[in-house]
């Protein structure tokens, strides 16, 4: 498998297929460890980052943990590549940045991540479709188990799995669900949200975590406490609480909008579709925030002819790593943004 | 509203009193910080306001005076810097100064109740039982709470067998 056969599809996380799909992009989970015996990573010399990243290197290939696995060496991969494995949300930003030998191995249809020499020597992550909490924590703990079986894991028995940052010390697990909430916004009740988190001490955030801003009504809701509960218990207050409450309010202002507002809801659609049709030139946020509209509009039955699936993939394959990758050449400016509005309109338009 | 020193924007309004007369002073920031002493940093970023906030109260320990971790290099003052340890012998050297931290950034926990790894890490001590014990002991101060003696009762020997009556 090569880097450049992950372009011309989406991931497993953006089939649009999973429970709740119409609201919940994906559920993403990751486990921060480090190993016993070496310092963490701030702490390293170039020679100790190389060591590190070999070993965990060679037992990520050797343990066959997917049944087919990518590994990219990001010290040498260009940058065009780095771009486009944070746009697909397969490595941070800090990942693709940062110096010094780092990798990250992809497996299962891309619904397997393991950053090696991120913050922590290892974050290993699955991102599945839809609402999959318990299907990516029996997962990733599988995972988890069979590295533990192959490397030794850096573990304090008052403080569990020990981190860089103490913020994620004891279980190191991050729960991350996307959700995609336009009518919440367009009716004002967004705060909803905010206050429904903040009650569960969880973090709401943008499109690609930590720093970023809810672009296109997406959010990112995600515990902050990774110590002194269990990982079942962290998971089940996004299971049982959080999430179908959220899910809620948001299936209830679609239904608002449809009864009530039904003209100035098919204005909003109809008007995104219309200049996703039509437009010559146009930016990532503008398309961002266009096919949020018609994402609502075709679960809502407006947009007939279009499927989820087709929106999702636009996401991800207008943002500007992908286009390069696609066009097959770097684009910038105003031919870029020529280029993306005819890759949209050639999708659009086809049925 | 202008400086009352230059052209610019007056951002910080002062009011002092000197001998009972009020003294009104509008100034921009460069200013403010030049004559009156104050400095005005109006673009912090979050993150380090943050991470200020956290550490302002973390209070002053006496781990600020003594050494830096002898394997990594790590002092206290360090870490209360950049939020980062420097590596896993940290945990233990600065344990009491880090549990009130984690407390607060962890909903009041202070033990680790969740996964295990089965195997013996590299201090060889068996970590499963141990860590079995401290979600046994939880579980039954939450069944005492619920006045579910019935239930308490059960936990309570539980942890008895478990820790070979050493509880």
């Amino acid at each position: 498998m090569k880097l450049s056969d992950l372009t011309t599809r989406a991931g497993e996380w953006l089939r649009g297929s999973g429970p709740m799909s119409e609201i919940v992009i994906s559920s993403r989970m990751r486990l921060a460890r480090n190993l016993s015996g070496h310092r963490f990573l701030t702490k390293m010399s170039r020679q100790q980052r190389q060591q590190v990243e070999h070993k965990i290197r060679e037992t990520i290939l050797a343990a066959q943990l997917a049944r087919q696995t990518l590994y990219v060496d990001l010290e040498n991969a260009p940058d065009i590549d780095r771009n486009l494995l944070v746009e697909r949300h397969l490595i941070s930003k800090q990942h693709a940045t940062s110096e010094g030998a780092r990798g990250v191995a992809i497996g299962e249809n891309e619904t397997i991540s393991i950053m090696v020499n991120e913050e922590d020597h290892l974050r290993i992550q699955v991102l599945r479709s839809g609402l999959q909490l318990e299907e990516a924590w029996e997962q990733i703990n599988g995972i988890d188990d069979i590295l533990e079986s192959k490397l030794d894991f850096a573990f304090h028995q008052r403080f569990g799995y020990l981190t860089a940052c103490p913020t994620n010390v004891g279980t190191g697990i991050r729960v991350s669900v996307m959700l995609h909430l336009p009518a919440l916004k367009l009716t004002g009740e967004i705060e909803k949200v905010f206050r429904a988190a903040k009650d569960m001490r969880l973090a709401v955030r943008g499109l690609y975590g930590e720093g970023t801003e809810a672009t296109g009504d997406f959010y990112q809701i995600s515990n902050q406490t990774t110590l002194g509960k269990t990982e079942e218990e962290i998971i089940g207050d996004f299971k049982r609480d959080v999430i179908p409450k959220i899910i809620d309010y948001e299936h209830h202002a679609r239904r608002t909008l449809v009864n009530d507002r039904t003209t100035a809801l098919d204005d909003k659609v109809f008007r995104a579709l219309g200049l996703l049709r039509t437009a010559r030139l146009i930016s990532s946020e503008e398309t961002l925030f266009l096919l949020s509209h018609v994402r609502m509009g075709v679960h809502l039955g407006r947009v007939k002819e279009i499927d989820l699936r087709t929106i999702n993939e636009l996401f991800l394959l207008t943002q500007p790593s992908h286009l390069a990758k696609i066009l097959g050449r770097k684009l910038e400016g105003d031919h870029r943004r020529a280029a993306r509005a005819e890759f949209i309109r050639q999708r659009l338009n086809v049925n | 509203m202008k400086c009352d020193h230059c052209n610019k924007p007056a951002t910080v309004h002062l009011t002092e009193i000197k001998g009972g007369k009020k003294i009104e002073k509008h100034l921009c920031e460069q200013c403010a910080a030049q004559n009156e002493g104050l400095p005005v940093k109006s673009h912090t970023p979050i993150n380090e306001l943050l991470t200020n906030f956290v550490l302002a109260h973390s209070g002053l320990s006496p781990r600020e005076q003594t050494g830096a971790c002898e394997l990594c290099g790590t002092s206290w003052a360090e870490f209360r810097q950049t939020g980062l340890l420097g590596c896993e012998h940290d945990y233990g050297q600065y344990e009491k100064d880090l549990a009130p931290l984690l407390q607060r950034a962890h909903e009041g926990a202070t033990h680790h109740i969740g996964k295990v790894p089965t195997r013996r890490g590299a201090t060889g001590v068996p970590m499963k039982r141990q860590v079995d014990l401290a979600k046994l002991r939880k579980e039954l101060s939450r069944a005492v709470e619920a006045e579910d003696y019935e239930r308490a009762a059960k936990l309570r020997d539980q942890i008895r067998s478990a820790d070979g009556g050493n509880s």
